[in-house]
């Protein structure tokens, strides 16, 4: 009877890893040993078909420091960072505060309108906004109609307009999904909370402050690291929408790395992994940061 | 007297609803434009045309003349299944171990798992690449699949959301003499039907909208997704922007209507790791 009971406990322990490792197998070779494989890469040099060791072995990291389109890369990805998930996250908050009135009508029409940008595809939606910004497309006209601009502006030729589109694009994408986090956040809040704030005479901005934000701080940590992740890897809308131009000033990391390994021209898988591997880095890094700021567990 | 309470509840929520209102539109337009454009000729649209016009036949026989469309929906349909099945399988089981068997050892490989998400797209695709053409896998479903199946994501909503799971009634099927792998089939399976909605939603969205990936592995035209084709649509000197709209709208079609019918399971998805 003890000897048949252990029998199915270690049928149980057996079963228990089997399960993990159809996943578990997957993850270490599609992701854990690729990024190994792109870190040796980064040190060795040369056209994909004959690649040899660099001398000296720092030399993709050290080029990639005096390579002026890389930190011009850098600097646009880190513009979008700074300008665009500040503000989007922001309107989110609002939002989804708007929508979680219990006196608000229409919530349902509302939600599904701002949600609805979230169906689109990377490609569709940056297709659709180079469209709608293009020279004879319909933005000049509604602004030349009213009298705003006096002819038609090439917004994608221009470097600072063409970055306020991508920035306006991604705010237009990306604003409803993190609503969603927040709106969901924000529903797990009992109401009798907020009564019993008012009753204590706070107002409503002391209320978001004081109850809402720490109540949601798991939530904000979160949408903050998937945006800042996210942009950092940056490469639908760089490619579609102004092909990273005009003159290379909007291009994102991603995008200049893929030129670098399969874009047109010479391959160099060697740079092309030095710098994604500097990606990683930041991506980590900076995802560490944010956990540690907002992990401020009184 | 209650009433008087509620329009003037309702008056003080005027500024809300013009807010809510005008982000709407903001929403919307850009669709609706793109769907009325996909209507009209290149010159209406350039005129600033903004309602639905009589070139939906003209424009789809140039898209279907110079694009193989029939052939990247097909393609995007068959990898974005294949995908989200395998996903969920594999996923899920993960998932329904990590938690229902889970000891000291499994929640430490669950932490190392969780480090994947760090690892950005772009700094797997030159290796994963070599890989693939090693392998033979270029311009076939495994190639395009493989890197995407297994994600710290789909693993981590599934083994939240098993929490729920009553253990019990597993030990009560043990003594029933139901298999391990019964348990999983007949029972979890079954239960966790929400979970599996959303997780498909979320995952069929994202197989059939991925770019950079499938730019790299899909290679031949005859493999090519939607997101690619309309990206070649784009990519010449002069666009046809009545054609280019039309490409679009295809591409968009599959995922609004899921979006439509699913919304919920969409939005659980979405946010299906964080509870």
């Amino acid at each position: 009877m003890n000897k048949r009971h252990k029998g199915i406990q270690a049928k149980q322990e057996r079963a228990g890893w089997i399960y993990l490792m159809p996943a578990t197998i997957l993850l270490v070779v599609m992701s854990f040993y690729p990024i190994i494989q792109a870190f040796i890469t980064s040190f060795r040099t040369g056209p994909s078909s004959r690649m040899k060791w660099a001398s000296p072995l720092i030399w993709n990291y050290t080029r990639m420091f005096q390579d002026k389109l890389f930190i011009r890369s850098v600097s646009n990805t880190f513009l979008y960072l700074l300008i665009q998930v500040p503000i989007m996250l922001v309107l989110a908050m609002v939002l989804a505060q708007m929508l979680n009135d219990k006196d608000l009508k229409f919530k349902g029409f509302f939600r599904t309108c701002v949600f609805l940008p979230c169906a689109t595809s990377l490609v569709s939606y940056s297709l659709i906004f180079k469209s709608l910004f293009a020279t004879q497309g319909l933005m000049n006209h509604i602004l030349t109609g009213l009298g705003i601009l006096k002819e038609n502006y090439n917004f994608l030729g221009t470097p600072g307009s063409a970055k306020a589109v991508i920035i306006i694009a991604l705010l237009w994408r990306w604003t409803g999904y993190n609503m969603v986090f927040y709106l969901a956040g924000l529903q797990g809040i009992e109401y009798s909370v907020y009564e019993a704030a008012k009753i204590d005479g706070a107002n409503s901005w002391q209320t978001f402050w004081d109850i809402t934000v720490p109540l949601l701080r798991p939530t904000i940590i979160m949408t903050f690291i998937m945006s800042i992740n996210g942009t950092l890897q940056l490469f639908d809308e760089s490619v579609n929408l102004t092909s990273g131009g005009p003159a290379n000033s909007t291009i994102t990391m991603s995008h200049y790395i893929y030129n670098n390994s399969f874009g047109q021209g010479v391959a160099n898988f060697g740079y092309a992994s030095a710098m994604s591997f500097f990606v990683f880095v930041l991506v980590a890094v900076l995802a560490f940061i944010n956990l540690k700021v907002g992990d401020t567990r009184d | 007297m209650i009433k008087k309470n509620r329009s003037m509840v309702q008056r003080r929520l005027i500024p809300t609803y013009i807010f809510l209102g005008i982000v709407s539109f903001l929403s919307v337009f850009p669709l609706y434009w793109m769907a009325t454009a996909a209507t009209n000729s290149t010159v209406e649209v350039a005129r600033g045309k903004i309602i639905f016009g009589t070139q939906l036949a003209n424009n789809m026989q140039k898209l279907l003349a110079s694009q193989d469309l029939w052939g990247a929906m097909t393609n995007s349909f068959i990898y974005a299944l294949a995908q989200t099945i395998v996903a969920l399988f594999v996923c899920s089981l993960a998932g329904f171990g990590f938690e229902l068997y889970h000891d000291k050892q499994k929640d430490r490989l669950f932490g190392i798992l969780l480090l994947s998400m760090m690892v950005p797209g772009v700094a797997t695709m030159i290796p994963l690449f070599k890989m693939m053409s090693t392998f033979g896998f270029l311009n076939t479903v495994w190639g395009f699949m493989l890197p995407a199946i297994s994600t710290a994501f789909l693993i981590m909503m599934f083994r939240q959301n098993s929490r729920s799971f009553p253990v019990d009634i597993m030990e009560a099927a043990r003594i029933d003499g139901v298999s391990e792998f019964g348990i999983y089939w007949r029972m979890y399976l079954p239960v966790m039907k929400a979970t599996y909605a959303a997780a498909a939603v979320i995952t069929f969205m994202n197989a059939w909208n991925a770019y950079l990936w499938p730019r790299v592995v899909m290679t031949s035209k005859d493999a090519q997704t939607m997101p690619m084709l309309i990206a070649n649509l784009a990519a010449g000197y002069s666009v046809d922007y009545g054609v280019l709209m039309l490409g679009v709208l295809f591409c968009s079609v599959p995922t609004m209507v899921i979006f439509f019918i699913l919304q919920k399971q969409f939005a659980e998805g979405i946010t299906g790791a964080v509870k």
